[in-house]
């Protein structure tokens, strides 16, 4: 290594999902040049537990995989047994799930708006993300009883029913979810300090997309068409009428398009859902489960969650492995980050949708100058390039 | 309740460290702070160096990596300081408490003042928390730490 280059320590852990890394961005002045990581810091043995709970225990521990995908897993998990079992899904409890994904999906972009409106200076949005995203997690709780950890799915079904008094409530905090949504696309979208600041930032090209085989909407920002949710339909997705977003220039700012535009994607899912919704049973009650082994694959917020399972015909699974979409996804900031500065480092990782938990406890530690940066630094780095630019343009 | 106690009740400084959580409790502890519930009315924020905390929130089952990491924030923690355990997993390892890899609950690690259980807690529980939390510094029981 050369006198002139420094290591910075992004980590070491972050609770991310089951895979928290530790970076170790290489950089040469303020550029780059190379990036290194060491996982296993959130290890839990979440696979390893599965083996001895039964399937329906199953789903409440790979709920606890991460806390905002906790509709997500479950219902690949569900998906998995149900594909050894042949188990048949109710109608409506098909349609319960489709509104929950989308529920999850709505906010858990809206976290991300403002986490990387905070990354860039822009606290307003912090706040304003977290504070919109409330309606989504009420209606959560009015119709699972948790903010979050819903407990909602089980094999053959879903847990609890949607109520027909609260169909009414839904929409309306939908309708509220909305209309903050239209501001806040306006003043994230229209920017100019944005446009300038995120344009061009961390591309992934189409092709480097296609080799780190990126999922969810990283690969979508690069013009990658991909989505489990009509690719592999699940729940009652084909029978709807939405769009998959791409966008195709694969910077940040064409990640944030996407998020932002597919949360209007799932509200007119949710609405098409709670609007075609039939009557019947919501749980299938299934009772034996055969030898074989099955698959269950879902779009989860950050992309395709992938589980498998192997079973003897015993109570629990011999084996059950789990894909999160951030371990594919993670590989590409190495590709995204070469090159750039160290004050873009902190938004290109955070639009790959991260926890914010990584960026949090950053420590760059320059052995040249002795020079000791912590997370706050960076954060401060990365505000400061905005303020400049927003000088620049002549804004505020 | 000596002065530095006495100062403690007014504006708390939290550091928030995630011991291998699943994410949940950080997004509710985040959630305590944003403007539907804005906790830093109150005067707490959450800082981003152990250096500078009154309170450590301990989220997350303490694992084979996390536990040197902990046990070594407690001791650079300026004292007096509390330490406050956030969610099952922290409590009592919840869930994982049959895995390989986490070793303990949070308080056989290091000495805990207060639990706040859950999974993940309300927002409002943390309210609560930390209301008890001056309750307990100005009833004097915080004199032994």
């Amino acid at each position: 290594m050369s006198n002139n280059r420094s290591t910075i320590p992004i980590g070491p852990y972050h609770p991310l999902q089951e895979e928290p890394e530790f970076w170790k961005l290489i950089v040469e002045g303020e550029k780059v040049v190379d990036v290194d990581v060491r996982i296993g810091y959130n290890h839990r043995g979440i696979e390893k537990i599965s083996e001895s709970k039964s399937f329906d225990q199953s789903l409440f521990l790979v709920e606890r995989i991460c806390g905002i995908c906790s509709s997500s897993h479950p219902i690949a998990c569900a998906q998995a047994i149900e594909d050894i079992t042949g188990t048949e899904v109710p109608e409506r409890a098909l349609y319960i799930r489709t509104i929950s994904q989308e529920l999850e999906r709505l906010h858990s972009h809206m976290l991300w708006v403002g986490l990387a409106g905070h990354f860039l200076g822009y606290n307003t949005v912090f706040m304003w993300g977290w504070k919109y995203r409330e309606p989504i997690c009420d209606i959560m709780e009015t119709v699972t009883g948790n903010r979050q950890n819903y407990a909602m799915h089980k094999v053959g079904g879903v847990r609890r029913d949607i109520e027909k008094e609260h169909i009414p409530y839904i929409l309306t905090r939908l309708d509220e979810f909305l209309k903050h949504l239209d501001m806040l696309k306006g003043a994230v979208l229209d920017d100019p300090v944005l446009h300038a600041r995120l344009k061009g930032v961390g591309v992934l090209t189409k092709e480097a997309a296609l080799d780190y085989s990126a999922l969810g909407p990283t690969a979508r920002a690069s013009d990658v068409n991909i989505d489990v949710r009509r690719d592999h339909p699940y729940g009652v997705y084909d029978r709807l009428k939405w769009n998959v977003i791409t966008q195709k220039e694969g910077d940040v700012f064409a990640k944030a398009v996407v998020r932002i535009l597919e949360m209007y994607e799932s509200a007119s899912i949710i609405r098409q859902c709670l609007d075609k919704m039939p009557d019947g049973p919501i749980d299938s009650k299934p009772k034996d489960i055969s030898q074989g082994e099955g698959i269950g694959v879902i779009e989860a917020p950050r992309g395709e969650c992938f589980h498998y399972i192997k079973c003897d015909g015993t109570n629990s699974p011999v084996r059950h492995k789990i894909r999160a979409p951030t371990y594919m996804n993670f590989p590409t900031f190495r590709e995204t980050v070469i090159g750039e500065t160290v004050s873009d480092a902190t938004i290109i990782m955070a639009a790959i949708d991260p926890c914010y938990c990584c960026t949090e406890r950053m420590t760059v530690v320059d052995h040249k100058d002795k020079e000791l940066l912590k997370a706050q630094d960076l954060i401060r780095l990365s505000q400061e390039k905005t303020r400049k630019i927003k000088e620049e343009l002549g804004a505020r | 309740m000596g002065l530095k106690e006495a100062v403690l009740t007014r504006s708390i400084n939290v550091f928030h460290v995630s011991s291998g959580s699943c994410n949940n409790c950080d997004i509710e502890i985040l959630d305590a702070l944003t403007p539907r519930f804005d906790l830093e009315r109150f005067g707490v924020t959450l800082v981003g160096s152990i250096k500078h905390a009154d309170v450590m929130l301990c989220t997350g089952s303490a694992n084979r990596q996390t536990v040197p990491i902990i046990k070594n924030l407690y001791e650079q923690m300026p004292k007096p300081g509390f330490v406050i355990v956030y969610g099952a997993c922290g409590c009592s390892r919840g869930l994982f408490k049959d895995s390989y890899n986490t070793l303990a609950p949070l308080d056989e690690i290091i000495p805990v003042d207060a639990y706040i259980p859950g999974c993940p807690p309300k927002p409002e529980a943390t309210i609560a928390a930390l209301v008890k939390l001056i309750g307990k510094i100005k009833t004097k029981k915080a004199e032994k730490i």
